[in-house]
């Protein structure tokens, strides 16, 4: 579940990034965050993964409360996270099961489950036979269902995913959203972000736009940048 | 203790993945630690130098020549009573000619000299010559002691090398301890610096702070030990070769601390500084990377 309640970003020199934002998602929901460059969807992302905290209004994010959020609750929030970013951020000295089995790892999980569940979830992403390559050896394409693997490996409540088709061929990006409405409709909250309006406008799915820090709308279907 | 498996595999394997800085990181502690090793070799041996020279200084308390040989030889309770005295030799007049004349060519000019001409003495021995002065005073007060010779001067002259030695020593030893702390955690800076990344990401999957130090700290350990064994080694072929040559040289007269009076204390330090010198230095390291 992720809650804004008129939220507020302002940048040390003054700047807003974000001025009374209000959005809401329930548990299992498909989102699209899009707007164009600058518009303030990074700095959402960064308020629901706790990189900055707001000026003012509330960020819930699966029962935790950004505002009040200590240092070390930090963690255990983003476990309940699963977070998917434009440039993959894979580690490049582990191959692609060990960067999956980390994310389980890091959640304390046993090496009995990390064995069944890294094979299971690289299975989901169709990567189940690129196990042992490192992350240079595949395309831009497969490190991101790397990455998406990764977010999956725990199971997480909700998956944010920024910009995820973004270093990656048009064709595969239909294909890698295609893959994230699948997951969602396991139950899992799915807000992606993006810019890109064709790849949204292929899917019925909710937009929620943002355009000069500010919500510019909010409702199912397609949109027109 | 699925966890404390992770640590270890991972700081093994980030040895082996970084061999370089590796390497790089067990010289500096080796350097760090002989230079230190040896720099305390050399104090506690010129310590030592100067207590055995210490024990050798002694006072003279002549007893009045006017008492017998039997009432002199009763005053050694007293003296044995002072709290400073370590211990007491007693000397007849006739052992003081003997004494005084073995160290003059065998002239007839003194054959007719009688013991009589000297007195009884007593060699007393100090538990702390830097309290030669106030020994002297206790024993004057005996009675029937007539006279008390000192060398305050040469113990003063003891007492300050050996308290220059022990100062300097500790100055020097704590110096190289925060230089070897300053380099460690620069070495280990720019470990951590080819893993900036490395750390942010796992960050954002949700890694606690000591999840991202556990690794770090098992690789720190395992250098640190690994250096401070190595240079316990070089220590030990270091020590036996230079007081292998001091005994064969001019300065054989020199009592050295044999290096097994040494080996323990100085294994037990060695791994003591090369560990906490390394995960010190790993925590200082990482410390920049934790605030993401």
């Amino acid at each position: 579940m992720i809650s804004l309640e008129h939220v507020y970003k302002s940048y040390e020199n003054g700047t807003p990034a974000i001025e009374d934002v209000s959005f809401a998602m329930d548990d299992g929901e498909f989102a699209f965050l899009v707007g164009p460059s600058g518009s303030g969807k990074t700095t959402i992302i960064k308020l629901l993964t706790g990189e900055i905290a707001s000026t003012e209004g509330r960020v819930v994010v699966n029962g935790y409360d950004m505002s009040t959020i200590s240092r070390r609750r930090l963690p255990a929030l983003r476990r309940t996270l699963g977070v998917i970013f434009q440039d993959f951020r894979l580690i490049d000295n582990r191959n692609v099961y060990e960067n999956v089995a980390l994310a389980m790892h890091v959640y304390g999980a046993r090496n009995s489950e990390i064995k069944k569940r890294v094979p299971y979830v690289l299975g989901l992403v169709g990567l189940e036979g690129r196990m042992r390559d490192m992350p240079k050896e595949l395309s831009g394409g497969e490190q991101q269902r790397v990455a998406i693997a990764r977010a999956l490996a725990n199971n997480p409540r909700t998956i944010i995913a920024d910009e995820p088709t973004g270093n990656i061929d048009p064709e595969l990006s239909a294909e890698l959203m295609k893959l994230l409405s699948k997951i969602s409709e396991q139950g899992t909250t799915m807000l992606v972000v993006t810019h890109e309006h064709d790849l949204v406008n292929q899917f019925a799915k909710r937009v929620i736009r943002i355009v000069n820090g500010r919500l510019a709308s909010d409702s199912k279907g397609w949109y027109q940048a | 203790m699925n966890r404390i498996g992770y640590y270890i595999r991972e700081g093994v394997d980030s040895i082996f993945n970084h061999g370089l800085i590796s390497v790089t990181t067990i010289c500096v502690i080796l350097a760090c630690l002989l230079i230190m090793g040896s720099f305390a070799s050399v104090a506690v041996n010129v310590n030592h130098i100067i207590g055995n020279l210490e024990d050798q200084v002694s006072l003279l308390a002549f007893v009045d020549e006017k008492w017998s040989e039997q009432e002199a030889r009763s005053l050694e309770k007293q003296i044995l009573a002072i709290d400073n005295v370590a211990s007491v030799t007693f000397v007849t007049r006739a052992q003081a000619l003997e004494e005084y004349l073995g160290q003059l060519d065998d002239s007839p000019l003194f054959d007719e000299v009688e013991p009589t001409i000297l007195r009884d003495r007593y060699l007393v021995y100090l538990k702390d010559i830097s309290l030669m002065a106030g020994t002297q005073t206790r024993l004057k007060d005996i009675p029937g002691i007539a006279r008390v010779n000192a060398h305050l001067g040469i113990a003063q002259g003891m007492v300050s090398v050996r308290r220059i030695v022990n100062v300097v020593s500790v100055v020097m030893i704590a110096l190289l301890l925060a230089v070897s702390t300053f380099i460690m955690a620069n070495t280990l800076r720019l470990a951590a610096f080819t893993r900036r990344n490395e750390v942010a990401i796992v960050r954002m999957i949700g890694a606690t702070n000591s999840f991202i130090r556990g690794p770090f700290n098992v690789e720190g350990m395992i250098l640190g030990l690994t250096g401070s064994l190595i240079a316990y080694l070089a220590q030990w072929l270091i020590y036996i070769t230079v007081t292998g040559r001091i005994a064969a040289s001019s300065l054989s007269f020199l009592e050295i601390v044999p290096f097994s009076v040494l080996a323990l204390p100085m294994l037990a330090c060695f791994l003591a500084i090369g560990l906490l010198v390394a995960i010190f230095g790993s925590r200082i390291a990482i410390r920049n990377y934790m605030r993401i």
